[in-house]
């Protein structure tokens, strides 16, 4: 195939990649949390990329048959989710390996330890069984990453567990905690063509698709087959200079927001980017080039982290927060500078009987408050405004937003796009591409591709998926 | 173990040093040597006239930044917020109260001698009246307020050039002379006022080599550290003069050989970046912000923050033939007495003149008479030079506000900018 780039953004949140071709046409992207092994968090946000470029190739060739045509849709997202599932179960099982593993660090009796031993067993082995009902291609993932998937189950499991059997719930979370920390620096890409066969297997056992077995056999060779020749890569993101990138294939992520926001919304004057733990306020010219910019301070009270920090003393998931608070009907205000204040002035509230949805329509508003002080310092809104980064996934924040740039600077178009979480890692693509300094050479991390294993059996995929 | 790392220095960086500690020397033995002590403030300082009575001036913000880039400010500053200072009080103000508060032992080891007279000369800084307010208090001394009028309308008047003159000669001079026990020796201040003429010659010659490409200074790091620091203390001594003739010399030698300024990385020669810069500098950090911008290729070739101690490149200097009127002339005319237009106008002027690349703010937290208007200030000067502004924050020495990866982040996103400015993507 023709020459692709990447780009690569490293979010103290998550790591974002996009693979674009020569014509800057996007090829797929990918996404994963980011950990304590950044490499790794950029292997596998690669990886992910690959994966959803080779799905955009089963798509396309998929939408050549003519059987297929009206099915493909349907047929996509069925392949789509055997996938997720097989990939699921393959680090589900490393995640059980892992913690029944350990056994000989539990410091603890052998009758103990059985005891431990059989409840860890039975907790896998009802995630398993969960897994399924996870992974149906109409429901709507909350989160797709490993690591929230699988806490969420095991907390569930464990839960129960530990009251029947009487066990200590902390030691259950402990050895957990210990445990996904080592599988998620691990990659199970490499296994991506056993997945695919299992989806393909699955989908085909499915009397829709029954029909189907050769332009499902055909498309699914031709995504195997292909091949990514990439010609340059470039990182940016917080965590850019821990990898090992050359300096010329580092960006800053306000450069790269900037050119991101203009590839998808080329009449951008003015981007506003929240992330995990900083906010900027870029104005971008015609050309997607940056003209000035301001960031958070000394404090990242109203970035992400601020969120995540507000789902924790909920109890919610960040990703419940957007849709509870869009609930609201009426105005509470809260305080947007610091974090742990705002954390404090959440309890008092519901001391005082606010309702939950109510604080938090006022927490995303606080937010966007101070994003619109970075904004007006960074030369305010004249013109067409995109709004980028993990936060504008937050339908609330995304409200709050609308109302308060409008207030302040008229009836000015707003652009929020669905994947808006890519704009930086788009932006570093583009200047792979665009690379003024002609330096044209491959990261690293492509080296770091783990070594293909022996196809496994897909052990407990055959009985928990039919 | 311990490693030492040469650092190359130029002669002219060895002497300011012995200089410097030369003068901590000398005040430390002021008292047994009988000499009066004046404790004074850069901006507007009146060295000549302190020097007319043979009395040695003590600049407390020096001693503070001092304090703070030999990492001693953070526990100074923690001692003056016991005594009931807030957070956000200038941070020198803090630094000088701690140091005092724990045996006035000044930042060479050497103790400071006390105060016999304060003497403000710039009150456009209002931190400044309540420092010295606060040191009275302390010291139980003689206080001289000289008032310099704003520049509001961006020039100096007339009416406030005799007002200043007539504050000098009824009030400030008679102080002197009560505190020194010797009437003004007017003879002795011209001297002193053509020495530094001569010395303002050479300095305008030394800022303006930063014309040439490559630069052979740093207008800035290089700036406060080894070109600006002996012109506040011993302006209109012969050491003075000796000494700015010297740099002169190097600095005419890296231009006949187009070579860079020396920094604690080595010679900067390629320049890829030259940069006009406005406020002071962090001074905790003070190696660390420079390495910042040395590894990046970034030559500052004008700053306003070393302009403090005296604007000369619109031709001003000290008047032997009109001694009192040019020193009143000269308070007036500190880079921040000037209004926010005259502010930007002097930024643009730098920025064409010196062929920047763009400009830089590194605003203080905890400095209003610097910080006040500089967002406005980098908006009109975009506008009207179409250079590319940065802004980051940092503070002058206390430790806790200067963050090496938030200041680091934004100024690779700055010069990023400026290079993709440059190529057109």
């Amino acid at each position: 195939m023709d020459g692709c780039y990447i780009g690569i953004d490293l979010g103290s949140t998550t790591t974002k990649a996009v693979i674009i071709d020569s014509d800057e046409r996007v090829l797929g992207r990918g996404i994963t949390n980011s950990r304590s092994n950044y490499e790794l968090a950029c292997q596998i946000a690669r990886e992910e990329a690959e994966i959803d470029a080779r799905f955009i190739t089963l798509s396309q060739h998929l939408e050549q048959s003519r059987s297929v045509c009206e099915q493909r849709e349907e047929l996509m997202a069925n392949l789509s989710s055997y996938y997720g599932l097989a990939h699921y179960l393959r680090q589900l099982k490393a995640l059980s390996d892992d913690c029944l593993g350990a056994r000989e660090r539990w410091l603890c009796s052998e009758d103990e330890a059985e005891k431990i031993c059989d409840a860890l067993s039975f907790i896998f082995s009802e995630m398993e069984k969960d897994a399924p009902n996870e992974f149906q291609p109409e429901k709507l993932s909350q989160s797709d990453f490993f690591r929230d998937l699988a806490s969420s189950a095991y907390m569930r499991h464990a839960e129960r567990v530990c009251t029947e059997r009487s066990l200590s719930f902390g030691r259950m979370i402990g050895l957990f905690d210990g445990a996904i920390l080592r599988v998620e620096n691990q990659s199970f890409a490499g296994d991506f063509e056993d997945y695919l066969e299992f989806a393909r297997l699955k989908t085909l056992d499915d009397p829709r698709f029954a029909t189907f077995g050769d332009p499902i056999s055909t498309s699914v060779a031709a995504t195997l087959n292909k091949t990514f020749n990439v010609i340059n890569t470039v990182g940016t993101g917080y965590g850019r200079l821990t990898l090992p990138f050359d300096k010329q294939q580092i960006r800053s992520e306000i450069l790269c927001h900037g050119l991101g926001a203009h590839f998808m919304f080329p009449k951008t004057r003015t981007v506003l980017d929240i992330g995990g733990q900083d906010t900027k306020a870029i104005q971008i010219d015609e050309k997607g080039i940056v003209t000035a910019f301001q960031m958070n301070d000394r404090c990242a009270a109203g970035c992400g982290r601020y969120l995540g920090y507000i789902a924790d003393e909920m109890n919610m998931g960040v990703h419940q927060l957007g849709p509870m608070a869009m609930q609201s009907s009426k105005t509470v205000k809260i305080n947007s500078t610091c974090t742990v204040f705002a954390g404090a002035e959440l309890r008092e509230r519901l001391a005082l009987g606010e309702k939950r949805e109510d604080i938090l329509a006022g927490l995303h508003r606080a937010i966007i408050l101070r994003a619109m002080s970075l904004l007006a310092r960074s030369g305010g809104v004249m013109s067409e405004f995109t709004f980028t980064g993990g936060v504008a996934k937050n339908e609330a924040a995304t409200s709050a937003l609308k109302t308060l740039v409008i207030e302040n600077y008229g009836d000015v178009t707003i652009n929020i796009s669905h994947d808006s979480i890519y704009t930086g890692a788009i932006g570093a693509a583009l200047f792979a591409k665009r690379d003024p300094r002609g330096v044209m050479a491959d990261l690293e991390i492509s080296k770091l591709k783990v070594k293909k294993k022996a196809p496994q059996k897909m052990a407990g995929m055959a009985s928990v998926a039919t | 173990m311990n490693i030492q790392v040469d650092i190359q220095k130029e002669d002219s960086m060895l002497i300011q040093k012995q200089m410097i500690a030369g003068h901590f020397e000398k005040l430390s033995k002021a008292k047994e040597n009988n000499k009066k002590v004046v404790y004074t403030f850069v901006p507007g300082n009146l060295n000549e006239l302190i020097r007319a009575f043979d009395m040695l001036p003590v600049h407390p913000e020096v001693n503070a930044l001092q304090s703070g880039m030999r990492k001693m400010s953070g526990g100074y500053i923690q001692e003056a917020e016991k005594t009931g200072h807030s957070e956000d009080v200038c941070t020198y103000v803090k630094c000088d109260i701690g140091m005092m508060k724990k045996g006035n032992i000044g930042p060479t080891g050497l103790p400071l001698p006390k105060p016999d007279l304060l003497l403000l000369s710039y009150t456009g800084c209002f931190t400044f009246l309540k420092w010295f307010e606060l040191l009275k208090q302390e010291y139980d001394c003689p206080i001289v307020m000289l008032q310099a009028p704003y520049q509001a309308e961006g020039e100096i008047t007339p009416e406030m050039r005799d007002y200043v003159t007539k504050q000098l000669e009824e009030v400030v001079v008679p102080a002197l002379e009560d505190v020194s026990g010797k009437k003004l020796d007017r003879d002795r201040l011209k001297e002193l006022l053509e020495s530094s003429a001569r010395a303002e010659e050479l300095l305008v010659d030394i800022w303006n080599s930063a014309k040439n490409k490559p630069s052979p200074i740093d207008a800035y790091f290089g700036g406060v550290f080894y070109i600006g620091p002996i012109f506040t203390a011993f302006r209109g001594l012969p050491e003075c003069e000796d000494y700015y003739r010297i740099l002169k010399a190097e600095v005419d030698y890296r231009v006949a050989n187009k070579l860079g300024p020396v920094t604690p990385e080595g010679e900067l020669n390629q320049q890829k970046y030259r940069i006009v810069i406005e406020g002071p500098p962090n001074w905790t950090s003070f190696r660390d912000f420079w390495k910042i911008f040395a590894d990046e290729g970034v030559v500052m070739v004008a700053s306003t923050y070393t302009k403090v101690g005296g604007l000369y490149e619109n031709g001003f200097r000290h008047d032997p033939q009109r001694p009192l009127e040019s020193l009143g002339e000269y308070c007036l005319g500190c880079y921040t007495n000037h209004s926010l237009p005259a502010r930007v106008e002097i930024l643009q002027n730098y920025i064409e003149d010196f062929e920047a690349d763009g400009f830089l703010i590194n605003s203080i937290k905890s400095c209003n008479s610097f910080s006040a208007g500089q967002l406005l200030m980098m908006r009109e000067i975009e506008k009207k030079t179409g250079r590319a502004g940065g802004f980051i924050e940092s503070d002058l020495v206390d430790p806790r506000y200067f963050s090496a990866a938030n200041i680091k982040n934004r100024l690779e996103s700055y010069f990023q900018m400026i290079e993709a400015k440059r190529v057109g993507a």
